[in-house]
């Protein structure tokens, strides 16, 4: 037989899939993006009837592999495998049709239609002349048996965030979708939106389907998961059985357990504070709060790394302190100044400088030159003008300064700069913002997406700031990069600060449980 | 299993022969297509092309007139193109023309003797003075709330001609005028002194004059670049602290009051007077002008020159049967066909191969 001549992991696996118990299995699956492996030999599987968590870190591959189960990348190798039948998927329809539906995080909702037209919209199998009477009984029928409180007539923009998962999920299984991949659904419910859709879940489950959450929420896990599988960098690290299910084991496989060196450093941080923030709150863009109650301070010549998974509030932080976001309550101060509601203009002023997370799309203009791009900031300075003109030839100076020593490589001053490479604009802007001599430096996810050698080089940069004086907030979600460079290390979970440590007493564990949510004692 | 398939991708830079490759190719397929509806239509295409031609540019009289009509294409092309830059779709260049001859009249009918030195700068100033004002009223609920300001320029323009209408039918109807809707002829201070003995008109120097400073602006102040940023990436404009709400507003203003001008120098120097169907959409052929100079205000007399020739063999072909609508309509194909190009300038068609990982690997 076939199976005897294969090693024997493969041949396990191949007795499994004949077994035929799995709706789902993904074999060694690799998919790799330019310069990035998002998944290296990944498998993972999903039985009938389990709800089956998967767990990371934000970059971790978790999305790229439900992508992938769903229809929308195709692996560069492994194979994927349902109900025993090896399938290559051409399109997220024929992925559907094989039974396979994903809730997105941002749903895929028509406002201006109703719940049942939403739900047929793309069916095929819908007939030409519609009889949306019919289809709405069927759709109430439909969603009454699990639970899924929708009325198909009404209009989606009329809906909550909660009902509008709701009809996502219904359409999925009125499109007869046997496995469910929910990713972060409860990233945007309130606690008992999040109830109710743990109900339905489990209810769908119990009806023999395959659920798939995507989550990095560690009591999510032990609240609803059969089975957990555990990515990190890439890998599956790990799948766990429920009665395994522990929290402290789960977050040291999410956050690894390598040894991060600390950074030489020669100087001490100063003592003197240049931001404070007392008590910040703000909203996030679905006017829910987005920070709560924040406090922590920066000093003169200290990087203050701000841990988390994205989306925990590092972005309304960034903004909120930079002037681009109202602040509710509370107050930030600027070397003893209160600043707290100032534009982004006068905290230009004030000396605040930030590195943006969207390279191209807020820091820099891609249809621009690196000279238009470089004074940015500085054009409106008297020594660039001449009256109402802009003085070019010192522009020009000044810009072909500055590309010299960071050593960006620009093929002319003039040319777009979207045609430069990831770690070349991140020179640019860092060039830029550096040049402005700032008190504070505010870098959001600096390394994103640049390659080892670029990443080195950014980090350099940073460092060669901190040593010269300057406030450092560098809010990334690679924790490695944060011990690396941090002073002391503060953990944004859910908009709030879960805890403070100082960088030389950070355990990799402690911070993972803090990223969780869990609040720890302030240790500094 | 090894397919190929077609498949359009973005190019990272414009290549530059297609830069004016393109463009040239747009035009020539517009005059084919325009051939097949003049053949369809039982013209001899190769004669009424040849008729336009001369027509406009080949005789004294053509050539004049073709610079006749490229001077209001020039000044509300400029006009529209200067809030184009900032991604705000003035659509009003006509309405705000009308307001501005509206102003400029209203200037010149209330002095009939006053003399040219202070009467032309008065009349320079009004329209601008309406044209901005007439801009102003969508460009503040845009930058208030965000209303759309194609829907709301685009309306505003009937209303300002169907005013001039009222005026010229009904209060300021020249009675000696044997009752056509026009106003009363301007005196002679209110007239813009014209070149030798042709119609062209010292408005040519505004066109002119406009460019130069268009360019000066949007290449060289500190307006200019924030024009530009806001332009192209609104998020880094807020980012580096510009105030978007004033340039939305101050944009508007200036892109109607130059518009406004033009209507100024089509009263005083075509007509020297006011009268019904002043314009014959100089302010929507604006828009074709802007987008096929991209918004390079050299350009832009150039290709208002070559738009106003159009007009012009136009109604030379008139004379031989050709509806002027034909005028109107090869307008819309040159536009049909550049946008296209644009595409094609930005992005290119590749054949790929596609290999398929199929189950035969194993």
């Amino acid at each position: 037989m076939l199976a005897d001549a294969l090693p024997a992991t493969i041949a396990k696996g191949l007795k499994e899939s004949m077994s035929n118990s799995y709706l789902v299995e993904l074999k060694n699956i690799t998919k790799k993006f330019p310069g990035v492996i998002a998944n290296d030999k990944v498998n993972f599987n999903v039985k009938k009837g389990e709800i089956h968590a998967l767990l990371g870190e934000n970059g971790s591959g978790k999305s790229t592999l439900m992508s992938i189960l769903s229809g929308l990348y195709r692996p560069d190798e492994g194979e994927i495998i349902i109900n025993g039948t090896r399938m290559v998927f051409k399109s997220p329809r024929h992925a559907i049709s094989a039974g396979i539906g994903m809730v997105h995080q941002h749903f895929k909702l028509i406002d201006s239609f109703s719940v049942a037209e939403n739900v047929i919209l793309g069916d095929d199998r819908i007939p030409r002349v519609l009889n949306m009477k019919e289809i709405e009984k069927n759709l109430a029928q439909l969603s009454l048996r699990y639970g899924l409180h929708i009325n198909p007539a009404s209009m989606v923009w009329q809906l909550s965030v909660g009902e509008k998962q709701r009809v996502e999920i219904v359409k999925m299984l009125y499109r007869g979708s046997q496995v469910l991949i929910l990713d972060e659904p409860t990233a945007v419910l309130t606690p008992q939106e999040t109830d109710e859709l743990f109900r339905n879940i489990k209810e769908m489950a119990k009806s023999g389907r395959g659920i798939v959450v995507i989550t990095h929420k560690l009591h999510e896990v032990e609240q609803i998961a059969d089975r957990v599988t555990v990515l990190r960098k890439g890998n599956s690290v790990a799948t766990l059985e429920r009665d395994q299910i522990n929290r402290q084991e789960l977050a040291r496989l999410m956050v690894g357990q390598e040894i991060t060196t600390q950074c030489k450093r020669n100087t001490r941080p100063g003592t003197q504070k240049v931001l404070e923030l007392q008590n910040v709150s703000c909203l996030n863009d679905l006017g829910l709060s987005g920070l709560k109650n924040i406090t922590f301070e920066v000093h003169s010549g200290e990087i203050f790394g701000i841990a988390g998974v994205a989306g925990n509030g590092q972005r309304e932080l960034a903004e909120v302190i930079y002037g681009l976001r109202k602040i509710n309550s509370g107050s930030i101060l600027v070397n003893g100044t209160n600043i707290t509601g100032y534009s982004p203009r006068q905290m230009i002023d004030c000396g605040v400088a930030l590195v943006p997370e969207d390279r191209l799309g807020t820091g820099l203009i891609p249809n621009l030159g690196t000279i238009d791009n470089l004074i940015l900031k500085d054009y409106r300075k008297e020594k660039m003008n001449r009256g109402p003109f802009i003085n070019w030839q010192k522009a020009k100076q000044k810009v072909s300064r500055l590309v010299d020593s960071f050593e960006v490589k620009v093929s002319s001053l003039e040319a777009p700069v979207k045609l430069l490479s990831g770690g070349n604009l991140q020179r640019l802007l860092l060039a830029r913002e550096i040049s402005s001599k700032p008190q504070l430096l505010i870098a959001v996810y600096p390394v994103r997406g640049l390659d080892i050698k670029a990443t080195e080089a950014i980090h350099e940069l940073l460092m060669g700031q901190r040593e010269k004086g300057t406030a450092i907030l560098l809010i990334s979600e690679d924790l490695d990069e944060i011990c690396k460079l941090s002073d002391r290390i503060g953990v944004l979970s859910n908009g709030s600060i879960t805890g403070i440590i100082s960088s030389d007493q950070a355990d990799i564990n402690e911070i993972g449980l803090l990223m969780m949510g869990e609040t720890g004692a302030e240790a500094i | 299993m090894i397919l190929s398939s077609y498949t359009i991708e973005k190019r990272l830079a414009p290549s530059s022969t297609a830069f004016i490759f393109i463009p040239v190719l747009s035009i020539v397929l517009a005059l084919i297509f325009g051939a097949v509806f003049l053949n369809l239509s039982g013209f001899n295409f190769i004669e009424i092309y040849t008729k336009m031609f001369t027509g406009a540019f080949g005789s004294y009289y053509g050539l004049t007139e073709t610079i006749v009509r490229s001077i209001p294409l020039t000044i509300t092309g400029l006009g529209v193109a200067l809030a184009f830059r900032m991604q705000l779709w003035n659509i009003g260049g006509e309405g705000q023309l009308y307001m501005g001859a509206f102003a400029a009249t209203w200037v010149a009918l209330s002095f009939p003797s006053g003399s040219a030195w202070w009467l032309l700068p008065a009349m320079v100033l009004l329209s601008m003075l309406a044209g901005g004002l007439w801009a102003l009223l969508p460009a503040i609920p845009k930058a208030l709330w965000g209303v759309n300001e194609i829907i709301t320029t685009l309306m505003l323009n009937y209303v300002a001609i169907f005013w001039v209408d009222y005026l010229v039918y009904g209060p300021w109807k020249d009675p000696n005028g044997f009752n056509f809707p026009l106003t009363a002829q301007f005196g002679p201070g209110a007239i813009l002194p014209a070149l030798g003995n042709s119609r062209i008109h010292a408005g040519l120097f505004f066109g002119i004059i406009l460019a130069v400073l268009f360019y000066i602006v949007i290449y060289h102040t500190r307006w200019g670049y924030e024009i530009r940023v806001t332009g192209e990436n609104p998020n880094s404009a807020k980012y580096a602290g510009m105030n978007t709400l004033k340039n939305i507003i101050l944009v508007m203003v200036v892109s109607g009051a130059v518009c406004g001008l033009a209507g100024m120098s089509e009263v005083s120097g075509i007509g020297g007077r006011l009268q019904h169907g002043l314009s014959p959409g100089y302010g929507f052929t604006a828009i074709i002008v802007a987008w096929l100079s991209r918004l390079n205000p050299f350009a832009i007399i150039i290709v208002s020159f070559l738009l106003g020739g159009l007009q012009v063999g136009g109604y030379i072909v008139q004379t031989s049967g050709i509806p002027s609508s034909m005028v109107s309509m090869l307008q819309g194909m040159l536009l049909f066909f550049v946008l296209g190009g644009e595409l094609l300038t930005n992005y290119r068609i590749s054949k790929t191969p596609v290999t398929m990982s199929g189950v035969d690997n194993r």
